[in-house]
């Protein structure tokens, strides 16, 4: 298939389907974070790529007869090493006869939350998270790094110009947009606070956080978009995120206990997970929507660059 | 009683909403065009999911689980007639014309068979 809107929306029907498999196992946290970020974010971002890069696909020049070759060998080692496992869902594996049930077990009386897949999340594997988050402060760094353009005043201007008369005959979409914004946000804050309890927590309410503002951008404009959500601010935003998670483990060794344990916090234990966990899934919601929108907003920059210099051009 | 009766008002508006959705499925694979194909689902998937959103509500027992149904109901409402108009605004900005309905080729083809 050389159509790339065609293959970008199939990954998209893709990630819409293992979102819904996911429920039907039973794990509605990974399918919630698979619904948003899968189906919702990351095709919306393929379509940004494909504005620069071109709707199809190259004609490809050789067969890549080597490449398949090493790719089956390399597959079929890692397919050997995997035979000496146990069966897939055996309940005689360890996982199911030692991790398990000790999560299970002593999740409500050591942290007190009632959704274990936070607890196990944001507690028991913290230092785990905490590398997650930090892989996607890193990503947005990478794209800062590389396609970040710097804007002089006068470009700005007449970028001002083009953008203003864009958006007056969209009338439904803007009424709309603006109308459910609040609610978008609303439910973010929501997703966010409730991961205690139901699904939810940092990585998905950042990425609903970041859907409202995207929705905002495509409907009124590169341009408006930057004036409302100053780029600074943004990039202070996502390196506060990984800050106040790291700190919260600092913390925790400062008042002599391991890093990331979060009994230290309170006088209480309990209370101590309580706000541990509170804390972290707030810098990583913080640094998912600041990185959101820094990888959005230098997508659509470099699109806007390029067309603003061809009309220069011609 | 007023059990009985919830469950069948209840099984009655799933199966409606069910029904409607797998007519817009159908609607998609037999219309002839972009724009009544995008009709037909956008019409019937609206009222099937506001059908069967109803049907889950009867079967709740507490308030604030309805509250959230209402909540996705409106939402859907909303959204889902937003989404339709968008897809139609995108394809007559993108050149995808009408195949039915032109007046000048249908009405040749009907008259020039006996």
């Amino acid at each position: 298939m050389k159509d790339l809107f065609a293959v970008i929306m199939l990954t998209g029907i893709y990630s819409l389907l293992s979102a819904s498999f996911f429920v039907a196992m039973d794990a509605v946290d990974v399918a919630f974070t698979e619904a948003a970020v899968g189906a919702g974010v990351s095709t919306l971002l393929m379509l940004v790529a494909i504005t620069i890069t071109g709707r199809s696909e190259n004609p490809a020049r050789h067969k890549p007869f080597l490449a398949l070759a090493v790719v089956i060998v390399t597959g079929s080692l890692l397919i050997y090493g995997t035979l000496d496992m146990p069966h897939f869902g055996s309940s005689l594996a360890p996982i199911h006869q030692h991790v398990t049930p000790r999560y299970i077990n002593d999740s409500m009386q050591e942290i007190g939350v009632p959704n274990i897949v936070t607890s196990v999340l944001a507690s028991y594997r913290a230092f785990d998270t905490f590398g997650e988050v930090v892989v996607i402060f890193t990503a947005g760094i990478g794209v800062l790094a590389l396609l970040m353009v710097v804007r002089r005043p006068e470009d700005i201007e007449k970028i001002n110009f083009l953008n203003e008369s864009m958006h007056e005959k969209h009338l439904i979409l803007r009424i709309v947009t603006k109308t459910l914004i609040p609610f978008i946000m609303l439910f973010a804050l929501y997703v966010q606070f409730h991961g205690d309890f139901g699904p939810g927590g940092g990585f998905q309410a950042g990425v609903i956080f970041a859907a409202a503002i995207f929705l905002y951008t495509m409907v009124f404009g590169m341009a408006t978009a930057r004036r409302v959500i100053n780029q600074s601010f943004i990039r202070i935003l996502a390196a506060v995120g990984v800050l106040l998670y790291g700190s919260v483990g600092v913390v925790s060794m400062l008042n002599g206990k391991e890093f990331f344990d979060y009994s230290a916090l309170a006088s209480d234990p309990v209370a101590g997970q309580h706000l541990g966990i509170l804390l972290i899934e707030l810098g990583v919601g913080c640094t998912v929507t600041a990185v959101m929108v820094i990888i959005f907003f230098n997508f659509a920059d470099r699109k806007e660059k390029s067309q603003h210099n061809e009309n220069k051009g011609s | 009683m007023m059990d009985i009766f919830l469950n069948i008002t209840s099984s009655l508006f799933l199966l409606i909403g069910s029904f409607l959705c797998l007519s817009g499925g159908i609607g998609i694979l037999r219309f002839p065009d972009f724009f009544t194909r995008m009709h037909a689902v956008g019409v019937s998937d609206t009222l099937a999911s506001a059908m069967i959103l109803i049907g889950l509500m009867l079967q709740v027992p507490d308030a604030i689980v309805i509250v959230k149904l209402v909540i996705i109901l409106l939402m859907t409402l909303l959204i889902s007639p937003t989404a339709s108009h968008a897809l139609a605004k995108a394809a007559i900005h993108n050149g995808i014309t009408h195949k039915i309905g032109k007046t000048g080729e249908s009405d040749k083809e009907l008259s020039s068979n006996p």
